[in-house]
């Protein structure tokens, strides 16, 4: 079971749990952010503190406004007002280049494996500090082979790590679903980052690989670093998480351990509030399916 | 029909300056498109910039010839900064239409009445080349190699253009197996994905910019040495698309395809054209004309572009593996 | 190897094939007649007739310029004039007003330098319309209006044809590198029809829109359709359609030869306060008002329209909700071969036709495009009129020969400042 457990409430939040409620060691503060587009709005958080060193999940409906969170806070997209702050460093206004140096690193929902990069390269693109990144320094190899070094062996303990050693030198795109997935998050790993936000892990990744990229993210805890991770799937949540915050209309709704969210009301409202949404979701991919038939058989 | 006349005449233009700026551009586009991938329909304009460059300080400011060339350098890396700066933010699709639309603006500029005094509008400039021919080492005479005879100023061309070629390449294989390089094709797969992992995309993406037009600035300043004139109409986008069919066929993210992709280009067009307009001379293609013969040139390229991107992405010398994924 | 793949090869096979046969039917009389004046293969030759009210007029002198030429050609007794030149390339003319007689001058007074294009043929000719001379210094207020009608005129008739590239491009995704050459086919076409084979004006019309909406049929079908099928990458499509525009402006060259074709040379002459125009102009004018209405109509009213309009929004969900895209795609490629061909016929009425044409004005319109926002049909219009305002007002201040450059200008500019164009809103992104 979850070591949610383990964790007295107290040791992570300050006073009464309640959306917004602050932490005893944020890592992350977020601060009136709001995101419009065009009559829509697509976030508005009025204050929301990430614990560290815990797992922390970001739940939702689908269109609760969770990937957009995650790219106002990563500089992706720009918000229409609101700071946010990472280890007491304000980040508003930052490119997203400069957010990852921090020690912030993501992922995306739609993987993006570097296809036509080795997995080897994929990883080694993730480090920081290569002097052979800058173009006068590239020039001549024994600036930046020493460091190359270091940084292949970082690359290959990872890679043994997340089980892609025998793909070693295959391009990305010859992988699977699932393990560009963990190759993704193998080289997010190369920069070893403080805080690690993952937009939906699990999602398309086959159930075998789900339960090793849940231990991946265990792993990932018990190593030092914060875990925030988007999901719409509350269930998957409940296992890994130590603690859950719940978007919906882009509005943060409730917060808490995973066991005492599942009950809030406000949360199950916005599953339910939901509910014909996800129906339509089921709908519309039969018939995009079939129209596409249609075209084939042509 | 000579079909012997054909083949040497192939190989003299396989080897000849117009490939040798054929081939710098393209290396040059290489850095732009296959390993970065922009999108760059402007190459042209590189070209022309530096060639402009060079010649203006010559022909208007008396500058000695290394020393323009300098300054025809400088033109190209601010031109780059000047396109770059303010459309590598912006999706790929519209650094294409902004990059082929700076080259047409650069060359009515170039074109037109009202800067003649210092660009010589459509007539061109001619007074530059002296400094460049009275530094040629080499005798005069003939050289004899077999399939051609050079004289020694043709033979100096040659030497300078091909050794710019070589350094040239040298330099990018350097620079396309390092750390740097891979930046580069990261971007090209994924900016985003590069972004997210603490590279400065938009800087890159300014540095493979200005270093793909600096190749090209220099192929132009050899074909305009070559010619001892520069002229406005040169430039043109089908001089810009020889350029893309030449780096499509030789392999966009390689370095041997565009230097190879040239000369065959070059060369398989000198032989169809040489063999129809034998075949026309033999009033085997009763359709056809001798003047018909020199629009089969361009058909070729249209012809390569298309059936290159459908069928053979990766070009004759890029990586097979790389095809069997469909991205 | 796969079936896509011969789809596409067959497809592209095809597309080939047809355009040969459809230039082959109706290129055939010019081409015996092109052999029937056999033309010295070594000269090059500039040349044309001036006439004024169907007069020849004599000693008119035109300077021409380009590739080392500098000489001045005089016209004879029957107003004509010819320059034989040594290289092929691009040559300017430059007619020299001061040697015309008194009150006449030129139909288009900036027009007074015009290229010669010896690059693929052995003669060049160059018109220069005569009219009454329009050289009186008008004060500003006049200029600006007549700078604006002609603004109008071009906008108009850039809007028309651009409709489709923004059509296309809201459907598909694609820029479309190969639309100019759907404006010269309505041209030449014409030209061949009305020209040569001596039909009436409207039935040439009539058939050359046909044959436009067909081109666009069979483009798709031939070769852009099995693109998409193969999933081949928008930017790969986009060179496609690069090269597909330098094989026609070819087979263009081929079957057309490359010298400016008269469409019309019979003018009627219109005034207007200070405004000197033709009745062309005018009916092009409203032809094309009269199309850009029925566009706006059938896009906003029409279920097809509508459907168009979803496709661009949001493809995947316009086929969840049971729209069939790819029947929409073929809609919109045949009416923008259609539109684009009309465009092309009203362009070439007014200002002549080349093999050229069309590749000269794209510019202008992906700049109309984008100015009013990609892929918004009804913003393309706006553009397209603000560019050509653009083109014409900026005649008054920089010379003449740089007005093209100036609407490109504006199109930098634009997409710096507003990328998603004047009138389109900002679009989310990722």
């Amino acid at each position: 079971m979850s070591k949610s457990k383990d964790l007295a409430i107290d040791q992570i939040c300050i006073g009464d749990i309640a959306p917004g409620c602050r932490k005893v060691d944020p890592i992350l503060i977020a601060d009136g952010v709001k995101r419009q587009f065009g009559g829509l709005t697509a976030v508005d958080v009025e204050h929301v503190e990430i614990p560290r060193g815990l797992i922390t999940a970001l739940i939702g409906p689908n269109g609760a406004g969770k990937t957009t969170f995650f790219n106002l806070l990563t500089g992706f997209d720009k918000p229409n007002q609101g700071n946010w702050s990472f280890e007491g460093r304000n980040l508003a206004g930052l490119s997203p280049y400069k957010v990852a140096r921090l020690g912030m690193i993501r992922t995306f929902q739609l993987t993006k494996a570097l296809s036509l990069l080795t997995v080897i390269e994929n990883m080694r693109l993730g480090a920081q500090k290569q002097p052979g990144e800058s173009f006068l320094t590239a020039l001549i190899r024994p600036l930046w082979i020493r460091r190359e070094k270091e940084i292949t062996e970082v690359a290959d303990t990872l890679l043994k790590r997340f089980k892609l050693d025998a793909k070693r030198e295959d391009y990305a795109a010859s992988l699977s679903g699932g393990q560009r997935k963990l190759l993704e998050m193998a080289r997010a790993l190369m920069s070893e980052p403080k805080l690690i936000m993952l937009d939906e892990p699990m999602a398309g990744v086959n159930p075998a690989l789900t339960q090793s990229l849940l231990d991946h993210i265990k792993d990932l805890k018990a190593n030092g670093t914060t875990v925030l991770f988007v999901e719409h799937d509350m269930h998957m949540v409940r296992h890994i998480s130590d603690w859950v915050i719940v978007m919906a209309e882009g509005k943060v709704v409730a917060e808490g351990p995973p066991a005492t969210v599942m009950k809030d009301q406000a949360v199950i409202d916005a599953y339910l509030g939901a509910h014909h949404d996800s129906d339509l979701g089921a709908l519309a991919k039969p018939a995009a399916s079939r129209s596409t038939k249609k075209g084939d058989t042509k | 029909m000579d079909i012997l006349k054909i083949f040497t005449l192939a190989i003299g233009e396989m080897l000849s300056p117009t490939t040798i700026t054929f081939v710098l551009c393209a290396l040059g586009l290489a850095v732009h498109f296959g390993f970065t991938g922009l999108l760059n329909f402007g190459q042209a304009a590189f070209a022309a910039v530096g060639a402009y460059g060079m010649v203006i300080s010559i022909d208007t400011f008396k500058l000695p010839l290394f020393l323009a060339i300098l300054v025809g350098l400088v033109c190209s890396v601010l031109f780059a900064l000047i396109l770059g700066i303010p459309t590598l933010r912006l999706r790929a699709d519209y650094l294409a239409i902004v990059t082929i639309a700076t080259a047409e603006v650069f060359r009515y500029f170039m074109t037109t009445i009202g800067f003649s005094n210092v660009t010589g509008g459509s007539n061109g400039l001619s007074q530059f080349g002296s400094e460049f021919w009275a530094l040629n080492p080499i005798p005069e005479g003939n050289y004899n190699f077999g399939f051609a005879t050079y004289r020694a100023d043709q033979l100096y061309v040659l030497m300078v253009g091909w050794g710019a070629v070589i350094i040239g390449a040298l330099i990018l294989r350097l620079l396309m197996r390092s750390p740097w390089g891979r930046v580069l094709k990261g971007i090209r797969e994924d900016e985003d994905a590069v972004r997210s992992l603490g590279k400065n995309v938009f800087f890159y993406k300014l540095q493979a910019l200005i270093i793909g037009g600096l190749f090209a600035s220099v192929g132009g300043m050899i074909f305009v040495l070559n010619l001892s004139n520069v002229q406005p109409q040169v430039w043109t986008t089908n001089f810009t698309f020889t350029i893309w069919s030449i780096l499509l066929l030789g392999g966009a993210a390689t370095i041997l395809g565009p230097i190879a992709g040239g000369m065959i280009f070059i060369a398989v067009i000198s032989v169809t054209q040489g063999l129809m307009s034998g075949l026309v001379e033999l009033g085997l293609l009763p359709f056809l004309t001798q003047p018909d013969i020199a629009q089969i040139r361009l058909l070729l390229i249209g012809l390569s572009l298309m059936l290159l991107v459908i069928f053979r992405p990766q070009g004759l010398f890029g990586n097979k593996k790389e095809t069997q994924f469909n991205v | 190897m796969n079936i896509a793949l011969r789809t596409a090869m067959g497809g592209f096979g095809r597309i080939l094939a047809a355009l040969i046969i459809l230039f082959s039917i109706f290129g055939g009389p010019l081409l015996s007649q092109a052999s029937a004046a056999p033309t010295d293969g070594s000269a090059l030759l500039i040349k044309g007739t001036v006439k004024n009210e169907k007069k020849p007029v004599e000693g008119v002198e035109f300077r021409i310029t380009g590739n080392g030429v500098d000489e001045i050609a005089t016209s004879d007794s029957e107003g004509k004039w010819q320059l034989q030149v040594e290289k092929k390339g691009i040559y300017k003319v430059e007619i020299l007003l001061e040697s015309l007689p008194e009150g006449v001058g030129l139909r288009d007074p900036e027009a007074n330098i015009r290229e010669a294009n010896l690059t693929f043929t052995n003669t060049a000719a160059v018109l220069f319309p005569l009219g009454k001379d329009t050289r009186v210094i008008q004060p500003l207020s006049d200029q600006i209006i007549i700078r604006l009608f002609a603004g109008l005129n071009l906008g108009l008739l850039l809007a028309v044809a651009a409709i489709g590239i923004s059509l296309i491009f809201g459907t598909t995704g694609l820029n479309n590198f190969a639309h100019g050459e759907m404006v010269t086919f309505g041209a030449l076409f014409t030209w061949l029809f009305h020209v040569e084979l001596k039909m009436p004006l409207l039935l040439a019309a009539a058939i050359t829109i046909a044959l436009s909406a067909t081109f666009g049929w069979i483009q798709d079908s031939a070769l852009w359709k099995p693109l998409r099928k193969r999933r081949l990458g928008l930017n790969q499509i986009m060179i496609v359609s690069i090269g597909l525009s330098i094989i026609l402006r070819q087979l263009y060259i081929l079957f057309f030869e490359g010298g400016t074709k008269v469409l019309s040379s019979e003018y009627d002459k219109v005034v207007l306060g200070p405004i000197n125009t033709t009745s062309t102009s005018i009916w092009s004018m409203a032809l094309s008002a009269a199309a850009l209405a029925f566009v706006a109509w059938f896009l906003t009213r029409t279920r097809i329209g509508k459907a168009a309009r979803a496709v661009s929004d949001n493809a995947a969900l316009a086929a969840a909700t049971g729209i069939n895209v790819e029947r929409i795609i073929r809609i919109v490629w045949v009416m923008a071969g259609a539109l684009t061909g009309f465009a092309g016929i009203l362009y070439g009425l007014q200002f002549q036709a080349n093999y050229l044409l069309g590749a000269q004005i794209l510019l202008l319109l992906f700049a109309s495009v984008t100015l009013g926002g990609l892929g918004k049909a009804l913003g393309a219009t706006v553009g397209a009129i603000i560019i050509g305002f653009v083109v014409e007002l900026s005649a008054l201040i920089i010379p003449i020969d740089l007005k093209y450059a100036a609407a490109l200008i504006i199109l930098i500019v634009v997409l710096l400042v507003r990328p998603q164009g004047v009138l389109g809103k900002k679009q989310r992104i990722g």
